[in-house]
C-alpha cells in the first residue's frame, strides 16, 4: 500500500476514534466507546506494523519513509511542512505507542466499565494517542512541538478526568504547569537553533551540527541543546522538574501507564535522540544530562523506597527509571536510551496495569499496608506482575537486565562516561531492586491484611489478557539488544538487533581507542546484579519474615527517614521559594494595581460619558414635530451662515 | 393690457415668494398639527412648493435639468406617501386613532 494513505491512516484513525467519542460522549456506552476507541488505535498499530515491514526491507543506509501532506507555515526563511517521517527512531516510538496503546484500551474497558464519563476518558484517551504520534512521526521540532503541547493537554484533561475532587483537579493543574515551565524553555531552545541554523527540520539541523564539538558553555548548539533539555525534563519528570508525576498519579491507573509511564514521558529522550548529532556536538549539555539523569535516578528511587501508595511507588519508580534513560542519553549511548525505553514501556505499563487491577480488587485502595497476600486471589495478576518485577530489577533473562545493564556499562565504558555514573547507577539499580521487592511483598505476599469488608477477586479476562501479553513482552522484549559478553557465549551468536537497526541513524561516541574488555563488562555486570540480587533478598527478609524490622530501622535512622518519606520536602521548597512569592506578588498587582489604578481609570472615564450623556439625552424625546424643528433651526442657521458670508 | 402681458410681466422673483409661502405653510403645519395624516400632506405642499421653485428657475434659466429633478422629488414623494400611509394606518388599527403623540411609542 502506498505510504502516505498508510501515514495518513496511521495519524487520523485516533483522531476520528476521538471525534466520534467526543461527540457522542454522552450516548456512548462503555462498551461502544470502548472498543471503537480500541479499534481506532488498532488500526494504527497495523498500520505501524506495515510501514516498520517497509522499512526493513529497505537498504540499510536511507531506512527512511518521509511523507509531506502540505507545506503547514512558510514565513521568510521559515519553511515548515505537514511532514512525517518514520525511520529506525520513530518506528520504535510507534510501534511502542500503537502496540502498548492497544493493550492498555483493552484493559480500559474493563477498568472503567463503571465510570460515567467513560466515553469522554476514551475520546481524550485516543487525542492522547494522536498527539504523541504527532509528536515522533514529526520531522521538525515544530511539528514535534505540536504533539508535544497536545500531550501535554491530554495528560492534564486526564489526571484531572475526576475534576469533582479538588485535589485531582489540581494535580492537573500542577503538571500543566510544571510542564509549561519546560516548554517556555523548549520554544527558546528552538528559537536559538533556528536562529543559528535557519531551519527546525531534524534531518537538517544533524546534518549542520557543528562537527567539532563546542567547548564553551555559550555556543548555539550547546545552549540550544541545553534549552531543549530544560523543556525534557518538563516532560520527562528530571530534576528540578519532575514534582508533578507523583501527583499525575491522580489520574485513572489505565492513564498512569500509558501517559506516565509508557509512552509520554518518555518524549523527552525520544527528543535527544532524535537531535543525537546536535546533542553529540555539544557535550557541556551532554554532561548535564547524564549527571541529572543519574541524580535523579537516585532520588528518586530513594524515595520510592518510603513510600505507602501503590501507585506513587511506581510513579517514583518510572522517575527514576527515566532518569536512567537519561543517564545513557547523556554519555552518548542513544541506541541503549532508546532499548530501554522500549523495554520499560513493556515492563512498567504491566506493572501499573497490574496495580490498575489490584485497586479494581480493593475497591480503589490503594494503601500498600491494607494488602498483602493478594497472590491466592489474583493469580495472573500476581504472576504477571511477578514477571515485571524481575524485568525492573534487572534479573536475567528478564528485559529489564538488558536495558539497565547496557546502560551501566555504557556509563563506565562510554568516553562520556564517568566511574562515578557507573556507581550512581548500581546505587539506584540495588534501592530499585529494594523498592520493589518491597512493594511485592507488601502487595502479594506475606499475612492478608485486606480489611474484612473487602473481598479481592481476579479481575475479567479484558483486564488480563493486556497482563498477559506485556508480561511475555516484559521477558522477550529484553532479547532485542543481547550485549557482547553473553551473546558471546550464546549458541548462534545472536546479534544485537537493536544495535544494528538503530545505528546508521545515531552518531554516537567512537568506541576506538576505548579497551573494551570482555572480562571487566563480565565483572560489572556480576557486580550490579549480585548486588541487586542481595538487595531484594534483604526487602524480601524485611517484609515478609520479619515485617516490624523496617520499622525499627526507620525510628532509627529517625530525620534522615522523615526526611526521605516527605519527598526532600521538595514541593515544599518550590512553594516557598517560588509559588508563594509570586501569589503574593500577583495579589499586590491585583489588589493594588489593578483595581486601584486600572480599575477606577475605566470608572472614571465611564462615568465622564455617562455625565455627557444626560446633558444632552433631554433632546432625544421621541416628538417627532420637536425634531422637525430641529430641522428647520438648522435649516435656517445653514443658511444664514451662507448668505452672510 | 392683454392678459399675456400680465403673465410676462411675473418675474422669477414672484414665483419665488410664493414657492416660500407655500414652503412655510407646509412647514408650520408639520411642526404645529397634531394629526399625522394633515402633517403628511403639509410635507405634500413643501414638496410642492420646492417643485415650485424648480420649475421657475428652470424657465427663467432655460435650463431643463430642474424639470427633470421635479420628477424625483414626484417620484420620491409617492413612495413616501405610500410608506407614511401605511405606518398611520398600523397606528390607527392600533389606537383608533391618528395623534402624533402615539408615535412616540416606535421610540425604542
Amino acid at each position: 500500500m502506498n505510504h502516505s494513505l498508510l501515514m495518513a491512516t496511521l495519524l487520523l484513525s485516533p483522531f476520528v476514534g476521538f471525534l466520534i467519542n467526543g461527540f457522542r460522549y454522552r450516548k456512548n456506552g462503555p462498551n461502544l466507546s470502548g472498543w471503537l476507541a480500541t479499534t481506532a488505535i488498532a488500526i494504527s498499530f497495523i498500520c505501524s506494523v506495515l510501514l516498520v515491514a517497509d522499512l526493513v526491507g529497505m537498504p540499510v543506509e536511507n531506512r527512511r519513509i518521509a511523507v509531506s501532506f502540505f507545506d503547514w507555515l512558510t514565513v521568510d526563511k521559515l519553511k515548515i511542512a505537514a511532514g512525517f517521517v518514520v525511520d529506525p527512531i520513530s518506528a520504535i516510538m510507534i510501534l511502542v505507542i500503537t502496540g502498548v496503546g492497544t493493550l492498555i484500551h483493552l484493559f480500559s474497558i474493563g477498568y472503567m466499565h463503571h465510570d460515567k464519563g467513560v466515553a469522554k476518558y476514551f475520546a481524550y484517551l485516543n487525542l492522547f494517542v494522536f498527539n504523541m504520534l504527532i509528536l515522533v512521526l514529526g520531522d521538525s521540532l515544530l511539528t514535534m512541538f505540536v504533539g508535544w503541547e497536545g500531550v501535554g493537554l491530554c495528560s492534564y484533561l486526564l489526571i484531572g478526568f475526576w475534576f469533582t475532587d479538588k485535589d485531582k483537579a489540581a494535580a492537573g493543574m500542577k503538571a500543566f504547569i510544571t510542564n509549561r515551565i519546560g516548554d517556555a524553555a523548549f520554544l527558546l531552545g528552538m528559537f536559538l537553533l533556528f536562529m543559528t541554523f535557519g531551519t527546525l527540520n531534524f534531518h537538517d539541523l544533524n546534518q549542520l551540527a557543528p562537527t567539532l564539538p563546542e567547548a564553551s558553555w555559550l555556543g548555539a548548539a550547546t545552549l540550544g541543546t541545553l534549552l531543549l533539555f530544560i523543556g525534557a525534563t518538563g516532560k520527562s519528570a528530571q530534576i528540578p522538574l519532575y514534582v508533578w508525576l507523583p501527583d499525575a498519579m491522580a489520574g485513572p491507573t489505565p492513564v498512569s501507564a500509558l501517559i506516565h509511564a509508557a509512552t509520554m514521558v518518555t518524549a523527552g529522550i525520544y527528543m535527544i535522540v532524535r537531535l543525537n548529532a546536535m546533542f553529540m556536538a555539544a557535550p557541556n549539555t551532554m554532561m548535564v544530562i547524564a549527571v541529572i539523569g543519574a541524580a535523579t535516578a537516585l532520588m528518586a528511587a530513594s524515595i520510592g523506597m518510603t513510600q505507602w501508595d501503590i501507585k506513587k511507588v511506581l510513579a517514583y519508580s518510572t522517575v527514576s527509571q527515566l532518569g536512567y534513560m537519561f543517564l545513557a542519553a547523556g554519555v552518548g549511548a542513544f541506541g541503549v536510551a532508546m532499548f530501554h525505553l522500549m523495554t520499560h514501556a513493556f515492563f512498567k505499563a504491566l506493572m501499573f496495569l497490574g496495580s490498575g487491577s489490584v485497586i479494581h480488587a480493593m475497591h480503589e485502595e490503594q494503601d500498600i499496608r491494607k494488602m498483602g497476600g493478594l497472590k491466592k486471589y489474583m493469580p495472573i495478576t500476581h504472576i504477571t506482575f511477578f514477571f515485571g518485577w524481575l524485568a525492573i530489577i534487572g534479573m536475567p533473562p528478564f528485559a529489564g537486565f538488558f536495558s539497565k545493564d547496557e546502560i551501566l556499562w555504557k556509563a563506565m565504558s562510554s568516553p562520556l562516561g564517568h566511574p562515578l555514573l557507573w556507581v550512581a547507577g548500581v546505587l539506584g539499580a540495588v534501592m530499585t531492586a529494594f523498592y520493589m521487592t518491597r512493594l511485592m511483598a507488601l502487595t502479594f505476599w506475606g499475612k492478608s491484611r485486606v480489611p474484612k469488608e473487602v473481598h479481592p477477586h481476579e479481575s475479567p479476562a479484558l483486564m488480563t489478557i493486556p497482563l498477559i501479553v506485556l508480561g511475555i513482552l516484559s521477558i522477550v522484549g529484553g532479547w532485542l539488544g543481547i550485549n557482547h559478553a553473553i551473546s558471546s557465549i550464546l549458541p548462534g551468536h545472536p546479534a544485537n538487533v537493536l544495535e544494528h537497526w538503530l545505528g546508521p541513524v545515531l552518531l554516537e561516541p567512537s568506541l576506538e581507542g576505548v579497551h573494551q574488555s570482555m572480562t571487566m563488562e563480565w565483572a560489572l555486570m556480576g557486580v550490579s546484579v549480585g548486588l541487586a540480587a542481595i538487595s531484594a533478598f534483604v526487602a524480601y527478609h524485611f517484609y515478609v519474615r520479619s515485617p516490624e524490622t523496617p520499622q525499627k530501622i526507620s525510628e532509627a535512622l529517625g530525620p534522615v527517614y522523615r526526611l526521605v518519606s516527605k519527598k526532600y520536602l521538595v514541593d515544599e521548597l518550590y512553594a516557598g521559594t517560588i509559588i508563594n512569592p509570586l501569589v503574593a506578588f500577583s495579589r499586590n498587582l491585583w489588589q493594588h494595581i489593578d483595581v486601584q489604578v486600572i480599575d477606577k481609570t475605566t470608572y472614571l472615564l465611564a462615568d465622564l460619558m455617562k455625565g455627557g450623556g444626560s446633558v444632552v439625552r433631554g433632546l432625544q424625546t421621541g416628538n417627532m414635530q420637536q425634531y422637525a424643528m430641529y430641522i428647520g433651526l438648522g435649516l435656517v442657521a445653514i443658511l444664514s451662515f451662507v448668505i452672510m458670508r | 393690457m392683454p392678459s399675456s402681458e400680465i403673465v410676462n410681466q411675473i418675474g422669477l422673483s414672484h414665483y419665488l415668494v410664493l414657492s416660500a409661502v407655500l414652503f412655510m405653510m407646509g412647514f408650520l403645519g408639520v411642526l404645529l398639527r397634531r394629526n399625522v395624516l394633515v402633517m403628511m400632506m403639509c410635507i405634500e405642499l413643501m414638496l410642492n412648493a420646492v417643485n415650485l421653485a424648480f420649475i421657475a428657475f428652470s424657465k427663467f434659466s432655460g435650463r431643463i435639468d430642474g424639470q427633470i429633478m421635479v420628477f424625483f422629488v414626484m417620484t420620491i414623494a409617492a413612495a413616501e406617501a405610500a410608506v407614511g400611509l401605511a405606518i398611520i394606518v398600523s397606528i390607527f388599527k392600533r389606537f383608533r386613532e391618528v395623534n402624533i403623540r402615539f408615535f412616540e411609542h416606535l421610540k425604542g
